[in-house]
């Protein structure tokens, strides 16, 4: 499926996002994160530092987890992402939010799309993680409201540890 | 945006209109409660969604909302920030309407102060951990209020004794069992009944709870784990632009030069706005906004603050300290007692400026017309910021509609208006909506931040080592003079010195004095646990002194003092029998102590922690005991103690914001530093059960971490640590 823009004029870049191809028309520097936000409309990825700090805007790019905010969209070429609002498609994401709620782990809510990303891409990566696995693969994800016990024990659930 | 719209949305644009409709009647929280979505666009389905005003429906009080279909509608008097609020105060009110959380939506409170103000702050603010300490007997007799209507139309319409009905998730049975009608059924005939005073309604004897005391489920997680949730930052208009902002570095300074040509020449920027006191640069999305921002190279003249910076305020508060303050409490005769005690300790502490850094950067949507002014938000004080909007905008109150969201994080932040109104100038200048977003540079170098607290601490102590005089001044900033000027009476801050006037402990000589101190330049509000946060870390450091100079245990020393306080001493003894507060540990390792009375609640913590040589403080372990009195969800009090331990721990290990000619000198989380998974202590919840009226839980386990950690610090190194942050250096072998 192809989404077209009304306007006219050229169009600059083609993105597969969750299975649908979106062709958008931005400057090749800009963040995926705002073609995603604010460009098509998915605000399930956030804003958090702008400079890769705090992991509230990863997505995946192919298998890899990547801070979209630092992601220029020139760079992605045809590769496939996926975001929050299909995490749940895949297996890893789908256990991951299941445990997530199962071990109510949310608080405010505003970094956990993020850390869900990033735990489904160290789940892919590391089907049975350990400590250190979770720390390599979650430290750069940060929390302001505190829920790493949480996300520590939700990882471990999801994946049978 | 319009030439950016896909096709897809256009042809949907039905459901952009409707959540638009949704969004602007104040629609703003819908819940699915299916779990995974794969649906990008839209938040909730429209069933799950609630009108502010529902036409025709049973609406006994300011907090529920039945209508025909059975939709069951709570308004949330308190805003969700993650405290757990929404599943909590939805539960008072469920327990006493004989509802299940999942047949509820839910929706934000307006701004109205009659109907949602939270009686303990004497505004409709959500803060100072008052959410259940407020609303726990206000919620559970609306839901009895709502329930006894209910029942009465059902009476009534079977022609029995309302006695002899009974209702029980959303049905009301008559005597028999065999007789139901639904709420729903009964709306409309509830509805027509007089509503009794809430006061006379009779709650349910606690004994009776089904759902209060519970491990209820949250009710906003389902849409938080799927990008469904929408915060403020996520508000989504046809027309709307998005703007990035530069606020002058220096507080009070102003543009200099700025290169509009530049900013205009990026795609997708439409606009620059200069207003002296900040630059927007106007895009079609953030990402040409900020690309804007930074062509525009913004220079500026930096005003009379400019040479503001850390040594001199600190200076100052030492100077000013040296003078007596406004006397918060005077007991006995410290001043003779202190002079005849057998050891004398003085010591001094400081606390540094903090910002709040919440995860959802500042952020605010205006659309400003002639007549009216909509603001799409995150704000912990909706009426607050009605009134200041209304005075910037000279449009009455009732024209400033504040569309209230869910909040990433506010930990006091969002209890200040200054986003609100800055975005409001800024929208004087643009057509239609615009989002404004601060980067995180902008979100922590223009934060209102925790003040700097100096304190003056001396005391005495007899022969047997016990405290005979006690003396404490607190020198800073009064965030209270400003925001609430009613509870600044003769010159006192009752914040600034909460925590210090009233320790726990058996005190016969106390003075607690407090010294305002306003520093230039420096912009202060609250923060996560507010006085206590800064007073508990004073006082239980010093205690942990008094313990050392009298050669005694600190449990042990602190239990000689609490003989009064049964429960403060109850929390301590928990704590330090879970910790195992004796048992022996290997060198550089160390377990502290510490215990509080604040927001209602006794909290004693004990840490333990290892210092490498290096001066690294590894935190190994917390153990939390909390008695709260009368509770409402366990599992939500563990993730406060959770989460509010670890948000003080941040604080104490890296938390600083200084200034430098007049700039903050940290930029983001690189300089900022939040503690991350790799960092994190066990934490331990224990939780004492009894009938004591509810306590606050959001701030407690914050303000009492502190102390524990750098006690802990002292017993593995001998090493007293007056001021926060940890200075690790200070530590090595």
């Amino acid at each position: 499926m192809t989404v077209r823009y009304r306007r006219e004029a050229s169009v600059a870049f083609t993105l597969k996002i969750n299975g649908t191809t979106h062709l958008v028309d931005v400057d090749s520097d800009i963040p995926l994160l705002w073609v995603l936000r604010d460009v098509l409309g998915m605000s399930g990825t956030k804003f958090g530092c702008g400079l890769g700090l705090c992991g509230a805007c990863t997505v995946h790019v192919g298998d890899n987890a990547v801070r979209s905010c630092l992601t220029p969209v020139g760079s992605v070429g045809d590769s496939a992402i996926t975001t929050i609002e299909a995490i749940g498609l895949t297996p890893q994401g789908a256990a991951l939010q299941k445990a997530w709620l199962e071990l109510e782990v949310v608080q405010c809510g505003y970094c956990q799309s993020g850390q869900i990303m990033s735990a489904a891409a160290l789940l892919k990566s590391r089907p049975k993680p350990t400590d250190e696995d979770i720390n390599a693969g979650m430290s750069g994800n940060v929390c302001r409201c505190g829920t790493y016990h949480r996300i520590r024990a939700v990882i471990k659930h999801a994946a049978g540890v | 945006m319009d030439r950016l719209l896909p096709t897809e949305q256009i042809a949907d644009e039905a459901a952009v209109s409707r959540r638009i409709f949704l969004q602007r009647t104040g629609l703003l929280l819908g819940f699915a409660l299916s779990g995974v979505s794969a649906d990008p666009v839209f938040a909730a389905p429209a069933s799950r969604v609630v009108e502010n005003e529902v036409t025709g429906a049973f609406a006994p009080n300011g907090f529920i909302r039945i209508d025909a279909t059975g939709a069951v509608t709570l308004i949330m008097p308190s805003i969700e920030m993650g405290q757990g609020v929404y599943t909590s105060q939805s539960m008072l009110l469920a327990e006493e309407l004989e509802v299940t959380l999942d047949q509820i939506q839910l929706q934000h409170a307006p701004p109205n102060h009659a109907l949602y103000v939270n009686s303990i702050i004497g505004i409709q603010n959500t803060g100072g951990s008052a959410s259940i300490r407020a609303f726990w007997t206000p919620l559970r007799q609306a839901g009895a209020v709502g329930r006894n209507l209910l029942i009465a139309a059902a009476a009534e319409r079977w022609n029995v004794d309302p006695v002899t009905c009974r209702a029980k998730a959303g049905v009301v049975f008559d005597a028999s069992g065999s007789k139901h009608l639904s709420y729903g059924e009964l709306a409309e005939a509830a509805a027509k009944l007089p509503v009794p005073l809430a006061a006379n309604v009779k709650l349910k004897d606690p004994k009776d709870f089904t759902l209060i005391g519970t491990r209820a489920r949250r009710v906003d997680s389902p849409i938080k784990v799927d990008g469904r949730a929408l915060y403020g930052i996520d508000t989504r208009l046809p027309g709307m632009k998005f703007a990035a902002i530069a606020i002058s570095p220096v507080l009070g300074g102003r543009t200099k030069t700025l290169n509009e040509k530049a900013a205009l020449a990026v795609k997708g920027v439409r606009q620059v706005v200069n207003i002296d006191e900040a630059v927007a640069v106007v895009a079609d999305h953030m990402g040409a906004a900020k690309k804007g921002l930074e062509a525009a190279a913004i220079t500026w003249d930096d005003g009379p603050n400019r040479t503001v910076n850390n040594a001199h305020i600190i200076r100052q508060l030492e100077e000013e300290s040296k003078q007596p303050g406004v006397v918060a409490r005077n007991d006995g005769d410290a001043g003779k007692a202190l002079a005849g005690a057998a050891q004398r300790l003085d010591a001094i502490y400081q606390v540094p400026f903090l910002a709040h850094a919440t995860m959802e950067p500042m952020n605010c949507t205006v659309q400003l017309r002639n007549d009216r002014c909509d603001i799409w938000v995150g704000t912990q004080a909706p009426t607050i910021t009605q009134s200041q909007v209304a005075e910037l905008t000279g449009l009455p109150k009732d024209a400033i509609k504040i569309h209230n969201h869910l909040m990433g994080g506010g930990f006091g932040r969002r209890l200040e208006p200054d986003g609100t109104l800055l975005a409001v100038k800024l929208a004087r200048h643009v057509d239609g909506p615009v989002k404004v977003i601060w980067s995180r540079e902008e979100d922590i170098q223009h934060d209102m931040y925790r003040p700097y607290y100096l304190d003056r601490l001396s005391a005495g102590l007899d022969a047997a080592g016990k405290p005979v005089a006690w003396t404490h001044r607190i020198a800073g900033s009064s965030v209270m003079a400003r925001y609430y000027p009613a509870y600044f009476k003769d010159g006192l801050d009752p914040d600034a010195v909460e925590g210090a006037a009233q320790p726990p402990y058996e005190l016969p000589n106390i003075r607690v004095d407090f010294v305002r101190l306003e520093p230039p330049g420096v912009r202060t509000s609250w923060w996560r646990g507010v006085g206590p946060t800064h007073n508990v870390f004073v006082v239980e450091s010093f205690m942990d002194e008094l313990a050392h100079a009298a050669k005694q245990d600190p449990v042990a020393y602190r239990k000689g003092l609490l003989g009064h306080n049964p429960r403060a001493l109850a929390v301590l003894s928990l704590a330090a029998e879970k910790a195992g507060w004796g048992s022996p540990l290997p060198a550089r390792h160390g377990r502290g102590v510490s215990v509080q009375f604040a927001y209602g609640s006794y909290t004693s913590q004990v840490a333990e922690v290892e210092v490498a040589v290096d001066g690294t403080v590894n935190v190994k372990r917390i153990v939390c005991a909390i008695d709260c009195g009368m509770y409402v969800n366990p599992d939500t009090i563990e993730a406060q103690v959770q989460g509010g331990t670890l948000f003080g721990l941040t604080a104490a290990l890296h938390g600083s914001i200084t200034f430098k000619d007049g700039r903050v000198e940290q930029t983001n989380f690189n300089s900022y530093r939040p503690i991350r998974i790799d960092e994190v202590p066990l934490v331990e919840t224990h939780l004492i059960k009894n009938a004591e009226a509810p306590g606050g839980i959001g701030e407690a386990p914050t303000a009492s971490v502190s102390a524990a950690v750098t006690n802990a610090i002292f017993a593995a190194t001998g090493k007293r640590l007056r001021i926060l942050p940890i200075d690790t250096n200070s530590l090595q072998a």
